[in-house]
């Protein structure tokens, strides 16, 4: 015998659950805080714990580590490296990898220079067999772009076909959006082998690793050097600072942007009864920025020129790069629905699929945003040296740079981390180079404490996985 | 009774040389309980996900309140009013309960989304489907545990003015409080006056909140009987033969493949 349960008792279930909350008090805040942690959800607070220890063990070790010289010089060195360390969260977050954005923002790096050197003339500094190879590949970047719908990639791909051929005289700022054109019909390149093709992103761009690092070689030439110094533009992006007046205004806009941004949001959605932090918690972190903030500020516009003669202060200009982009970057992913679709397809590209997000496209897109931000890398750190050689991008960039997101707390697994972890990431790293170098550490002892550095990190981040895995029955 | 509001006929599927799916009917009723049995292999996870758009049928109509209608992809599916939940879920882990409510259909323009209106929603139909399981809607679904996941998924679900709604073993992993849990929710959905299949291999399930039952077997559908007019062994039988006496395949020898 059987019947139709029409009267179920729902009473009998939910005993074992509490009641949807939206607000906490700031000790269970806290508490939660903690309880997460033991869940092995980290974040950044290992890579934060470690800058500290790493600026206390070298402020005690070196007593130029801390000088305002040294800090600021600090930033335009970790700037480029962490440019494209940023690039490369958006890549990981999907759960791929992009070994070619190191030598990539080289070729794009590359091209700048050689714009710049031969006065726009680029068929003149390739010779016309790699000049129409050069717009080949171009062009070819267009065309799968298209295929793959990722028009902001079709759209700066043929604007660098446009730029190269018209040969337009030299201007800094042509170049510089050629170098980041270039960047980006790299990633649609990339984008379409391991979106559309299908390939594991590990092989196509460890062979268009190889690829660009050839390509760097043919467009300057064996032991050739293209210097980009003698342009005032470009040699001021990493070595310029911002006038006094200018370096308050960036602190105001900044913080003062950051507490609107936080403050505006948390007492809306407070009003609108919707999930929300406690306000302390709110207070605290938007005080904490505006009290660092200020602190930078103060001490960067303080002539710190070693050399009597001349004066050198105001923050430097990478700082205002690389806040802009972490600003855009973590509005991408947090408030788009480009963003929000990312982590779908890094989380369960399955589920992905089946919510109709085109996770073709999604994988593909990462790879030129990637790209894209590594040309602007390449830029700062082009900048930097002031020059560029056919070493650009290789070496150890690239490690860097996936080593600053993944020592951030982004996860080689996918879907998990900020663009913000590579700041951090991208900090501790240069602090490390830094501070050996200043203690007179030779180029291996340097190489094996960052191996170090990395591994360590990636150990906690497997091991918080796991943790998380067995943590959620 | 009522007129169906999702019906098949003749729905043939083959993967290669494998001929999955028969000639396949199948009606789903407003309000009603629909559970889809059948031993494994019998073709109801590849049914489902014919009708969700996920495997395009090789032959056959689908008629959707009573008119003839193409289904190309999950997006056409969903556009109908036509649900799944999958058993593996298909939540992203890494995303909370509001994120994952409304993947694909964010609310807001594409460069700004409007946060405030989807968790405002998906708390609303939680709350309307009685689910007082959850703590927070920002929770992410990595620290919910398997009942509250398919209460997620269920959820997610009816929130799009769904009318169809199809549940692909939704209680297999499931301990007893939950499993009663997600039943009774199940029960609330055709409550609401949604079509609802359920796909389950559990007969005391099955027994306890559908009102008709279809038996596949080896890709035909058997019997599409009212439950009422049923036994436990009648339906065991069916799964497992394809007959139970005047019931299920006519002859025992087109079943055979």
């Amino acid at each position: 015998m059987t019947q139709t349960p029409t009267a179920p008792s729902p009473n009998t279930a939910i005993t074992d659950f509490g009641i949807d909350t939206t607000t906490m008090s700031t000790s269970e805040a806290i508490r939660d805080y903690l309880s997460r942690l033991r869940g092995g959800q980290l974040g950044s607070l290992p890579a934060v714990l470690g800058l500290i220890s790493l600026v206390i063990m070298f402020a005690l070790l070196s007593d130029v580590f801390l000088s305002l010289n040294n800090i600021a010089n600090l930033l335009a060195q970790g700037a480029g490296q962490t440019m494209i360390a940023m690039g490369i969260v958006f890549v990981l977050l999907v759960g791929e990898i992009d070994l070619s954005a190191g030598t990539a923002s080289g070729v794009a790096g590359a091209v700048l220079a050689m714009h710049y050197v031969e006065n726009g003339n680029l068929l003149g500094g390739m010779g016309s067999t790699v000049f129409i190879a050069f717009n080949a590949v171009l062009l070819l970047a267009v065309v799968l772009a298209v295929l793959l719908r990722v028009w902001p990639g079709a759209a700066l791909s043929a604007l660098a076909i446009v730029i190269s051929v018209s040969g337009l005289a030299a201007n800094p700022w042509i170049e510089m959006l050629l170098a980041l054109c270039v960047g980006s019909a790299i990633g649609c390149i990339t984008g379409f082998l391991v979106a559309r093709i299908g390939m594991p992103s590990f092989v196509v761009t460890l062979a268009l690793f190889l690829t660009w690092q050839g390509v760097i070689l043919q467009f300057i030439g064996e032991g050739g050097v293209l210097g980009i110094s003698t342009s005032p533009v470009l040699n001021q992006v990493a070595n310029g600072n911002l006038s006094l007046v200018a370096s308050w205004a960036l602190f105001v806009v900044g913080a003062g942007g950051f507490a609107a941004l936080q403050l505006g949001q948390h007492f809306t959605r407070l009003r609108r009864g919707l999930v929300t932090k406690p306000t302390p918690i709110v207070l605290l972190k938007v005080g904490l920025v505006a009290v660092i903030g200020a602190a930078a500020t103060a001490l960067l516009t303080i002539n710190r020129s070693p050399n009597p003669s001349i004066e050198i202060s105001g923050v430097p200009y990478v700082v205002p790069i690389v806040l802009g982009l972490l600003t855009i970057g973590t509005f991408v992913l947090n408030r788009t629905r480009y963003g929000r679709h990312i982590y779908a397809v890094g989380g369960n590209r399955e589920a992905a699929r089946r919510a109709g997000i085109n996770v073709t496209q999604i994988r593909a897109s990462v790879f030129v945003v990637c790209s894209s931000v590594a040309a602007l890398g390449a830029i700062v750190y082009s900048s930097k040296v002031g020059s560029v050689d056919p070493q650009a991008g290789g070496l150890n960039t690239l490690l860097f740079a996936v080593g600053a997101a993944v020592i951030g707390g982004t996860s080689l697994f996918g879907g998990r981390g900020r663009v913000f972890d590579a700041v951090i990431g991208g900090t501790v790293l240069a602090i490390v180079a830094n501070g050996l170098g200043l203690l007179r550490q030779s180029a291996a002892v340097v190489a094996i404490v960052t191996g170090l550095v990395l591994l360590l990190a990636a150990t906690v981040d497997a091991l918080s996985r796991r943790r998380a895995a067995t943590g959620a029955r | 009774m009522s007129e169906p509001i999702l019906e098949l006929h003749g729905v043939n599927k083959s993967f290669g040389p494998v001929h999955v799916l028969h000639d396949v009917d199948l009606a789903v009723r407003a309000g009603e309980v629909t559970a889809l049995v059948g031993d494994n292999g019998a073709g109801k996870s590849t049914l489902v996900k014919c009708i969700a758009g996920i495997h395009a049928a090789d032959s056959g109509e689908v008629r959707f309140r009573g008119k003839p209608v193409h289904i190309h992809g999950p997006r056409d599916a969903a556009d109908l009013g036509i649900e799944v939940v999958y058993q593996d879920l298909a939540l992203a882990d890494n995303l909370d309960i509001v994120q994952n409510m409304f993947l694909g259909r964010e609310r807001g323009s594409a460069w700004l989304l409007d946060e405030a209106s989807m968790e405002q929603a998906a708390r609303q139909t939680l709350a309307s489907l009685s689910v007082r399981t959850v703590k927070s809607v920002r929770t992410p679904v990595s620290a919910l545990s398997g009942g509250q996941r398919q209460t997620v998924a269920i959820a997610k679900s009816v929130l799009w003015d769904s009318k169809v709604v199809l549940l692909d073993e939704p209680t297999a992993a499931l301990g007893v409080a939950q499993t009663r849990q997600v039943l009774d929710l199940v029960r609330r959905l055709a409550e609401q006056g949604l079509g609802v299949v359920l796909i389950s291999h559990n007969m005391a399930d099955v027994f306890e909140v559908s009102d008709r039952i279809a038996v596949l077997y080896l890709g035909r559908m058997a019997a599409e009987v009212q439950t009422k007019d049923v036994t436990h062994g009648q339906v065991v039988e069916l799964i497992t033969a394809g007959r139970s006496g005047d019931l299920g395949l006519a002859r025992p020898d087109t079943a055979v493949v």
